[in-house]
């Protein structure tokens, strides 16, 4: 008893985690934190969506509200206009969906590969995109799936390896499941263009693969819900895709709801045919497997999306605010790339705009990352994933120097 | 009789749904999915709602109602919410087992006692105990189903029979082997000490053992201090790993720091290294009124500071691929109320004056039963939020169906669903149903 656990092995810390100590340990006074995946504003301060606080102070001041239980399935107006904001509210396809409130996009990502797994019948081997946000394959291989990779990014072009992508759909045995990212590719950036997309849907369709999409950024990327929702409007609402589709969606980047952690999976069922005791059956069993995780979704963060959702005032206030935060970001990867540009710095410079959403895969080795580390206080992955969101109009100049100083530091030393 | 027809139709629904699915699956590439059976108690809430009877009472819930069978939200939850629209400045991810200092709160709160456990002071002291915050208590109980289930030595965990029907759900889906030992007789409405020491002696060393803390759900029954005392020599001997589940912290006495004295003496056996590690799942849904906000913890407590380091990373690893962080609103408000001046005392006598409407309910529904052929003192002896009346499952359906009363078929009443409206209609319902 006393050694009941002697057998565990301590872990190393993430590496994210790790790069925050370091961050919060440095004493340059013009330290820059690029490695954070959550909004900044212009003053590198996180922020309340102002559609937020009003939602807020609505919830708080309805004498009805209160912290009762939600039932197993959660927030029913919440989940309702949820699906809306993914399918658009003119959707034929909205009285189909089966919902589920989740614990955000991890706990959504987790609920349908743990429903994979008990009832699919097709290949337990899940496709991941090369390079995808870490969490991705430890949510899928704790479940038990086998992980492959589609290559995705092409580092020589810094652009996307079409073919390559392609090629796997081909080469994957039926019925296998890709998890597609729906737009603002974490960690490059990088999204198919509309007719990529639509040969992309039309190769996975062919060979029958189940789609999981992973919904973490819509409206965030392009400040438009319709523009960031095209691959999964495409493929349920033209009904491309005759299969199940798995749909992951979070409200942590698009409402700044992260830790309030809300989120739902919804799956449209089949094209092919109407099965009401299919859909019935995939929600009760939903319920099962939460019920014995988590008991009911968390309540608060759900209630507020909802009230952002159902109040026009409040949901033109959300949209202005998805527009002020991508716009933003927009700015600001114009404003690096043409500072790169005018200092000369040696390579193209061109993807940091045609990239997306919060991050920008800059291409930068390393050993270029340590030493804009080291040399610069300037933090951010050693995959050269920036987050966007931590530059401003008082760092953008420092960094865009900075990372023209290291990138000509080591292409001279190679010379 | 309107309502147990009902009843029969969702079954035979049910049936008809498995048959057809397996029919149709095939062309899915899905495994027959059959529907899963819903849930007992939300099925109960449902044909009280659907009750058009005035005089209803819905004993069903797991949530406090006030004198007018409303939902409250606790004054010093309220204002912590008011203070904390006002301050809060960004709804970041906390670390994935929760912000340090709620951490810090659960570990002084409860196992310190706040000041008042040497033993648990020591013990946070030795670096012993690591804490998570977790999706309420269900979510920390699967978090250390999973954990034991990778880790520990043994999958067998002995749990009371009757439990939570959920204990046993959350166990087997974690893999654990879940096993009853014997705690209370039925026929007696008492506990049955005797069988339960028994049943825990008998079982294989090393188990893991279930306990619940206090207001045992759903019997409302729990052990005197000297039984404690016999039960965890026996968890000593038998090197059996504890893990209590406290969902009901203060509602014995009203008091949460007189209720829990087997936390007392676990931090007092794990200081001496009698019993050196157990775990604690912890919820702030009851006696904060924090239900839908999933607030909650899991603790465990470890042989040294090493082991701990390695407890800690290992939870980590564990909950970042299933949810993440956990979600901030509910644990925002523990810190508040925990943190600004006078609002711990508020919380304390919002909890009390809540306890309090529960025991006078649960003594005037005594005063009203007829005692002349059916001993109802165990009523009195029980804790808690639920009385677990030994009605029979037939007992309970005709108080259903002739008093439109809705309550579960095992015979456990929520009293909260009990007021000064409805109280005498309730006893006289009883009554009605037990006279032979």
């Amino acid at each position: 008893m006393a050694d009941s656990f002697s057998n565990v092995i301590e872990l190393p810390p993430d590496p994210l985690f790790g790069l925050k100590a370091r961050f919060n340990l440095d004493k340059r006074a013009d330290k820059v934190d690029l490695g954070i995946g959550a909004y900044r504003d212009n003053n590198g301060k996180p922020w309340i969506l102002p559609a937020v606080k009003l939602a807020e102070e609505k919830l708080i001041n309805d004498p009805n509200n209160n912290h009762e239980y939600l039932s197993i399935s959660g927030f029913e107006p919440f989940l309702n206009n949820a699906a809306k904001v993914l399918l658009g509210s003119d959707s034929n396809q909205l009285s189909k969906v089966i919902s589920q409130q989740s614990l955000s996009g991890t706990g959504a990502l987790h609920l349908a590969g743990v429903f994979i797994k008990q009832f699919y019948k097709g290949n337990h081997t899940i496709y991941l995109s090369k390079p995808t946000w870490a969490n991705h394959k430890q949510i899928f291989e704790y479940i038990g799936f086998k992980v492959e990779n589609y290559p995705y990014w092409n580092n020589e072009t810094k652009s996307l390896d079409l073919d390559g992508f392609l090629n796997s759909i081909k080469s994957a045995p039926n019925n296998s499941v890709f998890l597609l990212h729906a737009c603002a590719h974490n960690p490059t950036g990088l999204d198919p263009t509309k007719n990529q997309w639509d040969l992309i849907l039309k190769e996975l369709e062919k060979k029958q693969h189940l789609i999981i999409f992973d919904s973490a950024y819509q409206g965030f990327a392009s400040g438009d819900l319709e523009k960031d929702a095209y691959p999964i409007r495409k493929a349920i609402n033209e009904e491309i895709i005759s299969s199940p589709i798995i749909i992951c969606q979070s409200f942590a980047k698009n409402v700044g709801m992260y830790g309030e952690r809300v989120g739902a999976i919804h799956i449209i069922p089949s094209t092919k045919e109407n099965n009401e005791a299919f859909n019935k059956a995939v929600k009760t069993q939903l319920n099962r497997i939460i019920r014995s995780e988590i008991s009911n979704p968390p309540a608060y963060g759900s209630k507020i999306v909802a009230t952002i959702l159902q109040d026009s005032k409040l949901y033109d206030q959300w949209r202005k605010d998805l527009v002020t935060m991508s716009s933003r970001i927009i700015k600001m990867r114009k404003t690096l790339r043409s500072k790169l540009e005018e200092l000369k710095t040696p390579g193209t410079w061109n993807h940091i705009t045609d990239q997306t959403g919060m991050f920008s895969f800059t291409g930068l080795t390393p050993e270029m990352v340590a030493r804009l580390e080291k040399s610069h206080g300037i933090y951010l992955v050693s995959s050269g994933r920036a987050s966007v969101a931590g530059l401003n109009d008082n760092n953008v100049d420092k960094v865009a120097k900075a990372i023209d100083e290291v990138v000509k530091y080591y292409s001279k030393s190679k010379l | 009789m309107y309502k147990s027809q009902l009843i029969k139709q969702t079954q035979k629904q049910y049936i008809q749904s498995t048959r057809f699915l397996s029919s149709t699956c095939q062309l899915l590439k899905w495994n027959e999915i059959p529907l899963a059976p819903p849930d007992k108690i939300l099925g109960i809430t449902e044909a009280y709602i659907n009750d058009s009877n005035s005089k209803k009472i819905n004993l069903g819930v797991g949530a406090y109602r006030d004198n007018q069978g409303k939902p409250i939200i606790f004054p010093s939850v309220k204002r912590a919410e008011e203070i904390l629209l006002q301050k809060e400045n960004e709804k970041e991810y906390t670390p994935i087992i929760g912000s340090k200092k709620f951490q810090n709160i659960v570990k002084n709160f409860i196992f310190n006692n706040s000041g008042k456990d040497a033993n648990g002071e020591q013990l946070i002291k030795d670096n012993r105990i690591v804490t998570s915050q977790t999706i309420s208590g269900t979510g920390s109980l699967r978090v250390i189903a999973d954990f034991l289930n990778r880790f520990y030595s043994n999958k067998k965990i002995l749990v009371p029979k009757p439990t939570w029907a959920n204990h046993v759900a959350v166990f087997k889906d974690a893999g654990l082997d879940p096993e009853f030992y014997n705690y209370y007789e039925t026929s007696i409405n008492d506990l049955d000490f005797e069988n339960l020491k028994k049943s825990l002696i008998n079982a294989p060393n090393e188990s893991v053992v279930l306990l619940h803390a206090c207001c045992h759900n759903p019997t409302g029954m729990d052990l005197t201090s000297e039984q404690w005392d016999e039960v965890l020599q026996i968890i000593q001997d038998k090197k059996f790993f504890p893990l209590v589940d406290m969902a009901y912290q203060g509602f014995a006495s009203g008091k949460p720091y007189e209720d829990i004295y087997l936390i007392r003496k676990l931090t007092k056996k794990a200081n001496e290294n009698e019993i050196p590690t157990f775990a604690l799942c912890q919820s702030f849904a009851k006696n904060m009124g924090l239900y839908g906000e999933r607030t909650g913890s899991i603790s465990i407590i470890t042989a040294n500071s090493n082991d701990s380091k390695a407890v800690e990373s290992q939870l980590k690893k564990l909950i970042r691929p299933i949810y993440s962080s956990p979600p901030i609103h509910g644990s925002k408000i523990v810190e508040i109320i925990f943190e600004e001046p006078g609002l711990k005392d508020q919380w304390l006598n919002d909890l009390n004056k809540v306890v309090g409407r529960l025991n006078t309910v649960r003594s005037k529904l005594y005063e009203k039963l007829d005692k002349s052929n059916y001993n109802w003192d165990h009523l009195l002896k029980q804790r808690g939020m639920f009385v677990y009346t030994g009605l029979t499952p037939e007992q309970v359906i005709r108080l259903r169906n002739e008093f439109s009363v809705y309550a579960t078929e095992d015979g456990r009443f929520s009293i909260s669903g009990i007021n000064d409206n409805n109280v005498e209609y309730l006893a006289n319902a009883i009554n009605e149903v037990i006279k032979k």
